[in-house]
């Protein structure tokens, strides 16, 4: 009798869970008729502003609401709540990121039938909410023009994982000396051919056409 | 700093996988780590070790295989390197691309077992 170290062959995904969650939350989202968009930044780019204005611009012709991820507080579901959409929180203690079951749990007592829009706003991060799928149809990474021109080229990853970038704070371009054709060349040297849009949460620059980029996506209904 | 969770997120999936299995030993873990996975090797290193430190996996190793990131290439018509992380572009010919078609997996696959059974003469 002797000890036989053997190798066995496994080939599982770690995140497997999270994608199978994801996909079925797509599948209902998808059957609901209901288009979810979320948001992703670090914190500080004005991902709450922003989703405010969204909401209460969107609100007006639409359907809307959200789910919001945050560490501790509740102060983002308080100040979004403001704008009259539905707005809950997903507290999520000491954990970086939002995942698929977090949300399918969140959604409880909604009926998404309902819903125009769902946004979902991740915990302030640009690393951790890259690996994990939600089931969403849209991913918009946030930064804004105070964080510096190089943001993309340090976490490549998350700006992989997302669609549509969101250059927030445009009315302080000016003040912070904001250098656009390089933010624009490092958002492409990522991510090829990413849609970029400016805007401005505090003046409305830019809403219009993000909101009518958003708009687009909604299937015709009548 | 997701790394944690992913650690435990392993330990319990192989956890499973002895379990389905029987009894067995596990001495190693092979792991797939694209360069584009949001995961950082070393931090997954000291959060495995955490993780498995109640389980029956004390004491075995994370063997991490790092898997560069390729895009396909729609002028060489292949799966090539980036330049780099920070440059989507074919290493080969230069154009760009957003068609990642490796780099981003986290993948268990393989596991190192030790059990006892007879020896052939």
């Amino acid at each position: 009798m002797g000890a036989q170290p053997r190798l066995v062959e496994v080939r599982k995904n770690v995140l497997k869970q999270n994608d199978l969650t994801a996909r079925n939350l797509r599948e209902e989202f998808k059957a609901a008729g209901v288009f979810v968009v979320s948001l992703v930044s670090s914190p500080g780019t004005g991902k709450t502003m922003f989703l405010e204005k969204t909401l209460s611009l969107l609100g007006q012709n639409y359907r809307v609401a959200a789910l919001v991820g945050d560490l501790a507080t509740e102060n983002d579901a308080i100040r979004l709540a403001r704008s009259g959409a539905p707005v809950k929180q997903i507290t999520t203690g000491t954990l970086c990121h939002l995942e698929a079951a977090m949300v399918r749990n969140s959604l409880a007592g909604w009926n998404l039938s309902e819903l125009d829009f769902l946004f979902i706003e991740n915990v302030g991060n640009l690393v951790c909410p890259a690996s994990y799928d939600l089931g969403e149809d849209l991913r918009l990474v946030l930064i804004s023009v105070t964080e510096g021109e190089d943001k993309p080229l340090k976490y490549p990853t998350i700006f992989n994982s997302a669609d549509v970038a969101i250059i927030t704070k445009m009315d302080l371009a000016e003040a912070v000396e904001f250098d656009w054709p390089t933010a624009c060349g490092n958002i492409q040297a990522v991510r090829p051919g990413m849609v970029v849009l400016k805007v401005s949460a505090k003046t409305g620059i830019g809403m219009e056409k993000y909101l009518e980029f958003l708009t687009a996506h909604l299937s015709p209904r009548f | 700093m997701h790394e944690l969770s992913i650690a435990m997120s392993i330990v319990e999936m192989v956890e499973e996988e002895i379990e389905r299995r029987g009894e067995a030993h596990v001495i190693a873990i092979h792991l797939k780590l694209g360069r584009l996975s949001g995961v950082v090797k070393e931090a997954l290193m000291s959060s495995y070790e955490i993780a498995c430190d109640d389980s029956p996996l004390r004491g075995s190793t994370l063997m991490i295989e790092e898997v560069p990131v390729l895009i396909f290439c729609s002028g060489c018509q292949e799966k090539r390197p980036v330049s780099s992380t920070q440059l989507f572009c074919c290493a080969e010919c230069g154009r760009p691309s957003p068609e990642v078609v490796q780099g981003q997996e986290i993948e268990v696959v393989a596991l190192e077992i030790e059990e006892w059974a007879p020896s052939h003469v």
